[in-house]
Parts: structure tokens; sequence; C-alpha cells
């Protein structure tokens, strides 16, 4: 013999589970059908303010390594507003027309999302990669640039993601691998084997 | 009695139903239809999209590839134009015009944001008024062939020791390549292949016994059955697919056989504590193989080094020449891309690890400074192998020592030769997923220029000195033995 509460409560969740399925299915219908919309979000005004003194670490391809170079720019107070305007200040010198590595003259860093414990990811435009120039020294600069820039400035960062418009990418431009997380020890070691290789 | 019995046999209904319910809550979305379609001007993949449970696909994108398309939506019509052909289409109806004709579709035309979308099967009455010529269709495949392309192939097992099984393609394919235990399937997406006179081939060879021929999803697939693990190559310029023995089981199988001559290349197996443990030969002599990796090709260019060299050109020529190089010092070598061809970078792992070489040198070349740059693997942190697994990763760490004793050798004779070098680790695959020594050399142009790097005289100079390090890097490889 069941018991009686058993069934009802049974037949509540079997009602329940229809009702799910019936609205999963009515909700993925709906994302096929969708169409991407154009960003239509706010956005930031330029930075101004009182300047701060930082340290970019900024390529340079004729000496293969990166060059510590102070710079005193506007920083916001908000630590993921930092790392923004840290890389786009980087991404300055390089869009430059006397650039040391010069990048494609639309790179743009879009955003840098600093999530916890330690992991930043430095989402790029697709002009940032798809315009940079394809070569192992010369992709590893520009990582290793952004990646020791952030960790320099933003203290209790310690992994980093590039992202490339969003979405993650095999490589930068064919050779430096994005798919996974740079550690920043790793990468402070890869610099440090740079200058020294010289 | 009874009534408990419905009771029961009505709850084991319900949970059955709940269970069902909760599956189609967790399942994972099923795979993505396509279509393939096969012309002169293009070969393309679209995919395909379920409507009222009938596969639908966007015309305007099947179009696009093959001629300029225009389209306009006018409330519930959308007018379409391909080059000088004009058509116009109502959202639900099943009447079109096409060039001044009604045409009948098999179902509704759907507008959806601006977007025609017909039923795949109408494309075979659609295609030809618009191209003005003949399409035919593999509804079950989803494969769609405008006008005569076509792409035919011959395979056949040579009776070589161990048997090859080489196929010959009438044009360059580029397939998806992936090996299991006795296996290589290949994946064709871009090739009009069109099937062989029977879907099961079979071969006079224990080794190499049979393949098979299916097409599903837009997509032919071959599969080529052996009794040992099996290794795919390509040569004639992406148009010949060999597939043999792997190296290990290749020595292995020659040793079965009477005929004492081994010409496939031997090798060094690696265990996961990094010593070497070599395979015998038909001769019972230790044998120490490489892999030399020819970066890029294909679709995939690498680095435009000037106006007229591709990085992919590079690679391959001073690929070749280390070959010959290394088997002029004795040392067995094969080339993982002998072609033009297309692979990832996992099919190269995977290709590089089935060999089991003891060596895996990956070449690239750019045009930034001078000389040679050496690259070892930049290992992420973590990363957790289990028994006989490896972290994919990570699975060069228990070869990093063995990297940097190549690595070190190969220096010594760069050096020895006035060839500036420069050693760096680097974020590039796939050196991280290699389960043997692995070392990535940069080749950059001497003094004298960029066009240096095509001169047989620079070409033979670095190979020579890459050829006679990895050859100084045997002794301490092997020593922990």
């Amino acid at each position: 013999m069941i018991p009686r509460h058993l069934v009802i409560g049974t037949i509540v969740m079997l009602g329940i589970a229809l009702g799910m399925s019936v609205y999963l299915w009515r909700m993925r219908g709906r994302v096929s059908r969708v169409e991407p919309a154009a960003y239509s979000g706010p956005i930031a005004p330029p930075v101004s303010g009182p300047t701060e003194q930082v340290t970019l670490y900024v390529a340079d391809d004729e000496l293969g390594m990166l060059r510590a170079q102070a710079a005193r720019i506007p920083l916001p107070a908000g630590r993921q507003e930092r790392a923004q305007e840290l890389l786009r200040a980087l991404l300055g010198l390089y869009l430059d027309k006397l650039s040391p590595h010069p990048l494609g003259a639309s790179a743009e860093v879009r955003d840098v999302y600093l999530v916890d414990p330690g992991l930043a990811v430095i989402d790029t435009n697709a002009a940032f990669a798809d315009d940079h120039r394809s070569g192992i020294l010369v992709e590893e600069l520009t990582v290793t640039s952004l990646v020791q820039t952030l960790s320099a400035n933003i203290p209790g960062i310690t992994r980093v993601k590039i992202l490339v418009d969003g979405k993650q990418r095999e490589t930068l431009a064919g050779h430096a691998d994005l798919s996974g997380f740079f550690d920043v020890s790793a990468v402070s070691q890869m610099v440090a084997q740079m200058q020294s290789a010289q | 009695m009874a009534v408990s019995r419905i009771r029961a046999g009505f709850l084991v209904m319900l949970i059955t139903a709940l269970v069902l319910c909760a599956s189609l809550l967790l399942s994972a979305p099923s795979e993505q239809k396509r279509v393939s379609i096969y012309s002169t001007a293009a070969n393309y993949s679209l995919s395909v999209l379920d409507r009222d449970h009938r596969d639908y696909v966007s015309l305007l994108e099947v179009l696009e590839p093959l001629g300029t398309v225009t389209a306009k939506t006018d409330g519930s019509r959308w007018r379409f134009r391909y080059n000088k052909v004009d058509a116009e289409f109502s959202a639900g109806k099943t009447r079109a015009r096409v060039q001044g004709h009604d045409v009948d579709l098999p179902a509704n035309f759907l507008l959806e944001n601006g977007r025609g979308l017909v039923a795949l099967d109408s494309l075979t009455i659609l295609l030809p008024r618009f191209l003005g010529g003949p399409v035919t269709f593999n509804v079950s495949a989803r494969r769609l062939f405008i006008g005569n392309v076509s792409v035919h192939f011959t395979a056949q097992v040579n009776k070589a020791n161990p048997p090859t099984l080489v196929m010959d393609f009438s044009s360059p394919v580029n397939p998806m390549i992936a090996t299991e235990p006795g296996k290589v399937r290949m994946v064709f997406t871009h090739e009009p292949i069109v099937p062989p006179s029977s879907q099961t081939l079979t071969f006079d060879s224990k080794t190499i016994p049979s393949a098979s021929y299916q097409e599903d999803n837009g997509a032919v697939e071959i599969t080529v059955n052996g009794s040992v693990p099996l290794f795919a190559s390509f040569s004639n310029d992406g148009r010949t697919i060999t597939v043999t023995a792997a190296p290990q089981t290749a020595a292995q199988v020659a040793a079965r056989t009477p005929q004492p001559q081994l010409n496939l290349p031997a090798i060094t197996s690696p265990t996961q504590s990094a010593t070497y443990l070599p395979s015998v030969s038909s001769g019972g002599a230790p044998t120490y193989f490489t892999v030399v990796d020819a970066s890029h090709g294909g679709e995939e260019r690498g680095a435009a080094l000037s106006d007229q060299i591709s990085e992919k050109d590079v690679t391959l020529a001073f690929a070749r020449k280390l070959r010959q190089e290394l088997e002029s010092h004795g040392v067995s070598t094969l080339v993982l891309r002998d072609g033009d061809a297309t692979l990832s970078l996992d099919q190269r792992a995977n290709l590089a690890n089935a060999a089991h070489p003891a060596i895996y040198i990956c070449i690239h070349a750019a045009s930034q400074e001078t000389g040679v740059r050496l690259y070892g693997p930049m290992l992420p942190a973590g990363g957790e192998s289990r028994g006989p697994f490896l972290d994919w990763d990570t699975a060069q760490s228990a070869f990093a020592a063995a990297s940097q004793t190549v690595e070190a050798s190969l220096i010594a004779e760069l050096q020895k030769r006035q060839i500036s070098v420069r050693t760096l680790i680097a974020p590039l695959r796939p050196l991280n997923n290699i389960t043997a020594a692995a070392v990535a050399v940069e080749i950059a142009p001497p003094e004298a220029g960029i066009s240096e790097l095509n001169s047989p005289g620079y070409q033979q100079l670095v190979t020579e000195a890459i050829a006679t390090g990895i050859v100084a890097a045997r002794e301490r490889l092997e020593a922990p033995r």
C-alpha cells in the first residue's frame, strides 16, 4: 500500500518537471531566434583628475625584450577601472607611429575583469589579434607586456586570461597560445629570461 | 491487493515519466545540424535550422559565396536578387516567384528578422533556377553538389614492410584526423568527395584489413581499421594520405616478418618517469627516432615573412632538409607535415605522441632579429596526471629535463657554427602536449637579409647544427638507462 502523501508528492513533482520542460523548450526556441543586437551599453567617460605613477612594461622589437617605463596617468579609484586604464595607456604607446612594438591601428582593450581570487580577464577587440604581426617572439612580447604591466601595478593578480572580442581564441596570431591562463609567476620568469638572454 | 498493484504500476509510470522529463532537462543540446555545399567557386558548410520539425536554411547564406546577393523585406514579402535573377517569396507560403515564373516549394517559406529561410529540400528546386545549372543533393547526408564537382579517391595497401595504405585523391584534401587504437578516422567537411563503389573497402592485409566510407551531417568520414595502432601522414601537396602502423608498432610488425629490411623509423619509447626504454628494431639494436614538425601549412600561412615568403613554406623546406641531415647521421626521422596540409595543434600533438619519438622538434620561422631562437615549453601550474593518463596541458612536465638536455645540445652546436642563438620559454602549443623531449626552433634570417631564409647554404648550415645537436643529445638522453 503506497501512502497517499507519496503519490501526491510524486504527482506535484511530475507537474513541476513537465512545466519546466515546456518552459525550457520555449526558451531554447526563443534563443535560437534572437538576432545579435548591437552594443548599446553606456560608454565610460575619459578618465581625468590627479595622475599617479605607474610602471609600464613596454615591448621592444629591436631588443626583443620588455623595458620598464615609468609613466604618470590619471587612474580612477576602482581596481577594475584602474586595470583598464593601465592597459589602455600601454596600448596607447603601441599605437604611436614611433612605437618600438607597433600594433594594428584599431587594436583596443575592451575591458578588464578582475575575478577573485587573483584572476584578471583581458578582453581585447578583434583587431587587436587580427592585425597583430605573426611570430613567436613578437606575440610573446605582446602577451608578456600586458600581463607584466597588469600584475606589477594591480596587486593580487596571480593569473591572466586573454580573450579576443569576448571569446576564447586559440592563438594570438598563429603562435602565442591564448587557450589557457597565464600564471603571473611563469610570465615573470619568462620576462626575466628575456632580459638575461640579451 | 489488486488496487495496491494498480497504484504501484501508476507510481512506476509516474517515476518513469519524471526520469524522462529530467533527462530532457539535463540533456546536452544535440549536435548542430549542418549542410555542406560544394561548387567550383567555393566549398562551404552552413548551419541547418529546425523549424516545424523540418530542416531549413537561409537562402541568402546559401547563395552569398557564389555571387552577388541582395535581399529586401517588404511586410510579409521578401525580395531577393542573386546576380541578375530576381525572386520574391511570401512568409508562410509555399508559392514563390523566380524570374517571373511561379515555383512551388515543398514547405512554407519563413521570414525571421529579415532572414529568408527555405526548407532544405527546396534547394533542388530553387538553385537550378538561380544558378542556371544542375545540382545534386544527397538529402540524407546533407551534401549538395553544384555542377560537376567531385573528388575521387583510390585506396590500396602496398606490400611494403610494414603494409601501408595509400589513399590518392584527385584534388588536395584536408580532413580532421583522429586516431584511436586500431583506427584512424578522417572527417572531410570541405571536400566534394564522392563515395567509392562500395561503402566498405577490404584489403588483403592483416595489418590494415579494411576501411569504411560514411556520409552524414554534411561530412564524409573514412575510417581505416587496423590490427595495430595506425598513423596517418600527408604528402603530394595534400593529394595523398598514407596510413601505416605507428612507428613503434611498425618496428614490431617488421620484426615478425621474414624480410630483414626495416624501412620505417624505429623509435625509443618514453616512460612517465622520463627515462628512455628503447624499442628493439629488427636487428635487435636500440633505436633513436625524431619527429620534425613543420609548423603551419595549408590554410594557415603563418607569418608573412615578406611579400613572397610565407612561414609555412620556409618551415617545410627546413623540416625536409633537417630530415635529410638527420638520416645522413643515421637518425630515423618523421616529418609530420610533408606537404601543404592544415593540421591542428591537437592533431600535431596526437600524431607526434602516437609515434613515440625520443625528440620532437617544431620548426618556425620569423623575420625579426637574426639567427636562431630556441623555445622550451611554458608549463601552466596545476594539471594532475592520473595513472597512465597524462594531463593534456601539462603532459610535457615529465619530459622537461630531457627537453632542456636537447636544448643545451642544440645551443652548443649552433654556437660552434657562429649562429647567434637565444633561448626562451614560450606559451607555444603543442609543446606542452608532447610526451617526449620537445624544443621549438624559430629560424630568423642571417645578417644578409630575409631572402637568405630560402638559400640552400643557410638551410644547410642551420639544419646541420640542429642535426648534430640531436645526435649529440642521444648519449645524455639515454644515460639514465
